[in-house]
């Protein structure tokens, strides 16, 4: 919302400065986005007079100046028709930047005579479009900064343009009165009188109006009057200047008069050529299927129940929203119908985001435009046309009646106290809801017709607040509870923080990815379906919710990889997307491994990355997360992973707490990733939360018996899982065998196809007493037993 | 006999080798060396003779082990120098590699809000990203109709032909999470809820996704001027410094009164300070929660009152670390993660400031 200083005190008496305005403006809650202010930017021209003008001896067009200053005579060149002595000018003298050329002006020589300064014309201090010459002006003193002379002259070129944002409740001040009447409130001036309509009504309105039945309670109230005979044309200069500085185009002054009074008091309207319509206007729902070739020249389709204004021809107008091009006015009107109507603000909301039309109109019967305001709008409109335009105007033509909006609300101003923490005087409250144009019956207070926004008591509150001030709010501290805080964060938070910390710790970088992702991506990761697709994604690059965080970190691994990065680890722990319903999202802990180990080395020790490198960061993890130790690793993952270079740990086979492994290398060739890349995924949730809450640990039970430690090899099946061997081996003597550690495989060769070896050492720890040869040989027995019959292996000889 | 010492001291200071030394030793104090087989003629001395040589020859037989001893000490110390000296490596060759991972940005600030209110007895609480429009907007007193929805800029998800529920959304902001947790736990209430927030709009400042917290505190007689103490308390120990607060009167369909709120700034080589000069900096939308919001999650508004707020979470990151661009939050750039990035040990505690 735009307008200028004097457009606001034609409302508001005030002595303030715009500074002071402004200020205040913002504190009220009608934020200040912008300031124009020409006379800032016009300050250092001052107003000088040509004492003595000469042909430029080296120039035919050029004249040199004597210009009388307040430093004295000035020599200034100048290629103006008009420069002669005896005119008063406007000068930038050395150092005054020029607006229309873009030039700092500086002391210059032109055809070898010294220049100190420049006469201006409107073009070059951007004024206007002239540049036949320079300025003359008709009156002014030599040393007069020239946006003095312009106020107190020409006030429209110097007037402050104010542009302020609008809280969508603020419907009101959407009208520059209604934000006069808030600066009053507050103290920065008198609110004006209403201006009062005052004319003659010569003859009945040639044009009915009616309401359809079935629309009366999304267009309760329609008016108009005709006025015959006025003069369409350019609109008085004054009101073209408010127009064009607020940033609208004068078209016709009919038009603009309804523009006028759209931001003057928040009052839409609509001219229509008399001429142009056929019979009465009918205002009703649409079908559907009808057209309208609306002002904007583009042609709508009218869905069923949007509120249209037909002739006998058909639609002529979109209630509220844009009038029709057949029965628009032009400069040729001679008789024009001034409608003003109430429509109400859902339908015109539905209507507008359905035909996608943005207008002024729009905007404000959107936000609420006063009920009780239509015929009043509508009669001053009618004046301002008779005055200017001339012509006679018709008794006003009523169909339907203004809604009753009345309501009142108590107000408790202890309340408004404690809800705000200030000390507001009752008296003061009230005070400041008479400003504002509320009318108070003991303690409650009758609602004033603008503002639609006002529901109930809570909303009396804030207006008191806001013209009280909060910037003048002083904190109080809130009361926290005796003693020293207690611990928030809930098992699963506590979780989520160590992972992270853990997974950076191994050297994960820790990324935040888009939840939403491309299609392909998501479906080569069992996603990309209806469930999780977005209406209205931003770009097809963000379409669906990630069923998973592994395709976010491979399109960021790509993009590491185009900026040529090779080897690197990238993690991220948020939430990945089942479904589109609330509730149907899971935490998910993610890593990639990319590349290398690290960098090609002096130590040679740089490999690529494996299986194995996933699995013990995974391992650590789970650890960190506090998963038990004794997990069983499975096959059987989702189609993503390498078929035969991945494992799933399991709680038992359908809870799974993670999944680690290579990706499939088709899904790396799909998203563009250069492999090797292994990855983990880790469920959090699924981890079972510690059985005991206490902090007591179990005794150590450390023997100081020393371990005895046996190796063993066994040739096996190449399917046969270490694990299963480790396993087997450990159950011989559960009280006995400490640890069976796998520390050797060789596949083929000598053992033949199809066959490996596997070698474990098994760990004894005697408890009570050393062990003798013969039992530790009775134990390796066992385990051989064990082992063989497990697996079908046999001992390497 | 006294010509013996001399003799045998110089050649074990000679002794090059262990070997030579060896040597020496046997033939000196061997079975048939010179020392042992002047010993052994003790016994053909008279007794006189006897008690000055024996104790002579014994005193001469210790002083030569003990320098053949010594003399082995100092071949075996400079047969190691020779050793180590042999053994040098030029310790500027690069370390094995270790590879540094770090936290995010988002993550370091979420930590660092958290352990601040936790100490105002604020709990952290969390909820849906996928929401119902009900627990999006209606509970939140913003009607199907009301401009401020059209304004929030809202993602959709897509609902099947014939399917004429409303659509769910991506939640705009985490109030949803606010109104979730009064119903399950009533009042009196001080949560904080961080997480991503969804709007459809992406240019220079703007991500289609970002993150929010905002923080809730409903008891009986909690006031907007609690709110100031507590936003100032926040940004204070936030900023490491005192920053000023400035409250301006605004509108929020769930809030009333509701207030923009401005932080204390300045501006120096295009990088803004917080907590100096006298610029403002919008940063934070706040009010006394709305009575129809407090009653649509189950709350008596003339029992209980407080407070609500939200702040951008990336945009206090960018603030406090000055980080220009927060488009690149999202990127993953490693060069980007490694700057910005923070320790995997730098826990935020209030005992560190």
């Amino acid at each position: 919302m735009k307008f200028t200083l004097s457009w606001l005190k034609d409302h508001l008496d005030t002595q303030a400065s715009v500074a002071e305005i402004a200020d205040a403006l913002t504190d009220l809650g009608l934020e200040v986005e912008g300031i124009e202010n020409p006379a800032e930017r016009l300050k250092d021209f001052v107003i000088g007079k040509v004492t003595h003008a000469e042909k430029h001896p080296d120039a035919d067009k050029l004249k040199v100046c004597k210009v009388d200053l307040p430093g004295g005579e000035t020599q200034i060149i100048c290629g103006a028709p008009n420069a002669r002595a005896g005119i008063t000018v406007v000068v930038a003298r050395p150092g005054t930047y020029v607006p229309g050329i873009d030039t700092t002006i500086g002391v210059g020589r032109i055809r070898g005579i010294e220049s100190h300064g420049m006469m201006c014309s409107e073009r070059e201090m951007e004024l206007s479009d002239e540049h036949e010459g320079i300025i003359e002006l008709p009156s002014g003193e030599v040393g007069q900064s020239y946006p003095d002379w312009l106020a107190a002259h020409d006030p429209a070129k110097v007037d402050p343009v104010i542009e302020i944002a609008i809280t969508p409740n603020r419907g009101d001040a959407l009208g520059v009165r209604g934000i006069a009447r808030d600066l009053a409130a507050r103290g920065l001036g008198t609110l004006r009188p209403r201006p009062q309509a005052a004319f003659e009504a010569t003859f009945p309105c040639p044009i009915g109006v009616e309401i359809a039945p079935e629309a009366l309670d999304v267009a309760p109230h329609f008016v108009g009057r005709v006025i015959r005979g006025v003069k369409n044309g350019p609109s008085p200069q004054w009101l073209q200047d408010r127009l064009r500085a607020i940033g609208l185009r004068p078209i016709s002054f009919l038009v603009d008069v309804t523009n006028f009074f759209t931001y003057d008091r928040n009052r839409p309207l609509h001219v229509f050529d008399a001429a142009k319509v056929r019979g009465g206007l009918r205002v009703h729902l649409a079908q559907g299927g009808e057209t309208i070739e609306a002002l904007d020249e583009r042609t709508y389709t009218l869905q069923p129940g949007m509120v249209v204004i037909s002739d006998e021809t058909g639609p002529e107008s979109l209630a509220g929203i844009m009038g029709g091009e057949a029965t628009g006015v032009t400069g040729e009107t001679v008789d024009v119908f001034v409608e003003s109507a109430f429509w109400d603000p859902v339908r015109v909301a539905h209507t507008g985001r359905a035909l996608k039309i943005n207008s002024d109109a729009r905007y404000r019967f959107e936000r609420g435009v006063d009920p009780a305001f239509t015929a009043e709008g509508c009669d001053l409109a009618c004046a301002m046309i008779l005055d200017h335009a001339g012509g006679e105007v018709s008794e006003i033509v009523v169909a339907g009646a203004a809604p009753d909006m009345s309501r009142a609300y108590r107000l408790d101003p202890a309340r408004v106290v404690s809800l705000v923490g200030m000390e507001i005087p009752a008296e003061t409250q009230r005070a400041t809801l008479e400003a504002l144009g509320f009318v108070m019956d003991g303690d409650m207070a009758r609602v004033p017709s603008w503002r639609s926004d006002v529901q109930g008591e809570a909303d009396l509150v804030e207006e008191v607040a806001r013209i009280a001030s909060l910037t003048k709010l002083k904190g109080r501290p809130l009361p926290v509870p005796a003693g020293l805080p207690a611990p928030v964060l809930t098992p699963m938070q506590l979780r989520a923080g160590t992972a992270r910390r853990s997974a950076a710790a191994l050297g994960y970088n820790e990324c935040v990815t888009y939840s939403f992702i491309d299609r392909a991506g998501a479906a080569l990761f069992g996603g990309g379906d209806d469930a999780t697709r977005l209406e209205n994604p931003i770009s097809s690059d963000m379409s669906h919710m990630r069923p998973s965080l592994l395709p976010g970190l491979l399109r960021a691994a790509a993009r590491n990889q185009a900026r040529g990065m090779t080897d690197f680890a990238l993690f991220e722990l948020g939430d990945a997307f089942a479904g589109g319903e609330p509730g149907e999202q899971g935490s998910q802990l993610a890593g990639i491994l990319v590349g290398r180990t690290g960098p090609k080395d002096v130590h040679g020790e740089s490999r690529p990355v494996d299986t194995f490198d996933a699995k013990a960061d995974a391992e650590a993890l789970l650890a960190a997360m506090g998963a038990p130790a004794k997990a069983q690793i499975l096959r059987g993952g989702e189609g993503w992973w390498h078929p035969g270079r991945h494992g799933r740990v399991c709680l038992g086979p359908k809870k799974v707490l993670a999944t680690f492994g290579e990706l499939h290398p088709a899904v790396l060739g799909a998203m563009d990733v250069k492999g090797p890349v292994v990855a983990w995924v880790i469920d959090p949730a699924a981890i079972p939360l510690p059985r005991s809450t206490g902090a007591t640990r179990a005794r150590l039970a450390a023997s100081d018996l020393q371990p005895v430690e046996r190796d063993f090899a066994f040739v096996l099946d190449r399917d046969v899982a270490a694990a299963d061997v480790a396993n087997a081996a450990a159950g011989a003597d559960k009280a006995l065998i400490d640890e069976v550690r796998v520390f050797d495989q060789f596949e083929g060769g000598a053992l033949g196809e199809g066959r490996k070896s596997l070698a474990i050492t098994v760990r004894l720890q005697p408890r009570g007493a050393t062990l003798t040869e013969a039992e530790i040989e009775a134990v390796g027995r066992k385990v051989v037993e064990k082992v063989e019959k497990a697996t079908g292996g046999t001992l390497r000889g | 006999m006294d010509d013996l010492k001399p003799k045998w001291m110089e050649r074990i200071a000679a002794a090059e080798t262990e070997a030579a030394l060896e040597e020496i030793r046997v033939a000196a104090l061997g079975k048939k060396g010179e020392v042992s087989l002047q010993m052994r003629e003790l016994g053909k001395m008279t007794p006189e003779q006897r008690q000055e040589a024996g104790p002579a020859l014994n005193a001469l037989k210790s002083e030569l082990t003990d320098a053949i001893a010594a003399r082995k000490e100092t071949l075996a110390a400079a047969a190691l120098d020779a050793r180590l000296a042999r053994e040098t490596i030029d310790v500027t060759l690069p370390a094995r590699a270790r590879r540094q991972g770090s936290i995010h940005p988002v993550t370091q600030v979420t930590e660092e809000i958290t352990a601040i209110f936790a100490a105002l007895g604020f709990a952290v609480a969390e909820g849906p990203q996928i929401e119902s429009d009900w627990y999006n907007f209606d509970a939140l007193n913003i009607p199907g109709h009301h401009p401020a929805r059209a304004e929030m800029d809202t993602f959709y998800m897509a609902r099947a032909e014939g399917d004429n529920r409303p659509p769910a959304v991506l939640r705009t902001h985490t109030s949803p999470v606010q109104i979730r947790s009064m119903e399950a736990q009533g009042a009196p209430i001080r949560i904080i809820c961080p997480g991503r927030v969804y709007r459809a709009d992406f240019d220079q400042t703007h991500t289609p996704m970002f993150h929010q917290v905002e923080g809730l505190a409903i008891d009986r007689d909690i006031s907007m001027a609690n709110l100031k103490w507590v936003l100032e308390e926040f940004f204070t120990r936030f900023f490491g410094t005192e920053v000023k607060t400035r409250f301006r009167a605004s509108h929020f369909p769930f809030t009333e009164p509701s207030a923009e709120v401005d932080i204390q700034c300045e501006w120096v080589d295009g990088q803004v300070r917080v907590g100096q000069g006298d610029d403002w900096l919008e940063v934070l939308g706040s009010g006394m929660v709305h009575p129809k919001v407090l009653r649509a999650a189950g709350i008596d508004p003339d029992e209980w009152q407080g407070f609500a707020f939200g702040i951008g979470i990336d945009r206090l990151a960018m603030l406090k670390y000055g980080i220009p661009d927060l488009r690149a939050f999202f990127d993953s750039d490693l060069r980007w993660l490694r700057h910005y990035g923070f320790s995997s040990l730098d826990m935020p505690r209030l005992q560190a400031g």
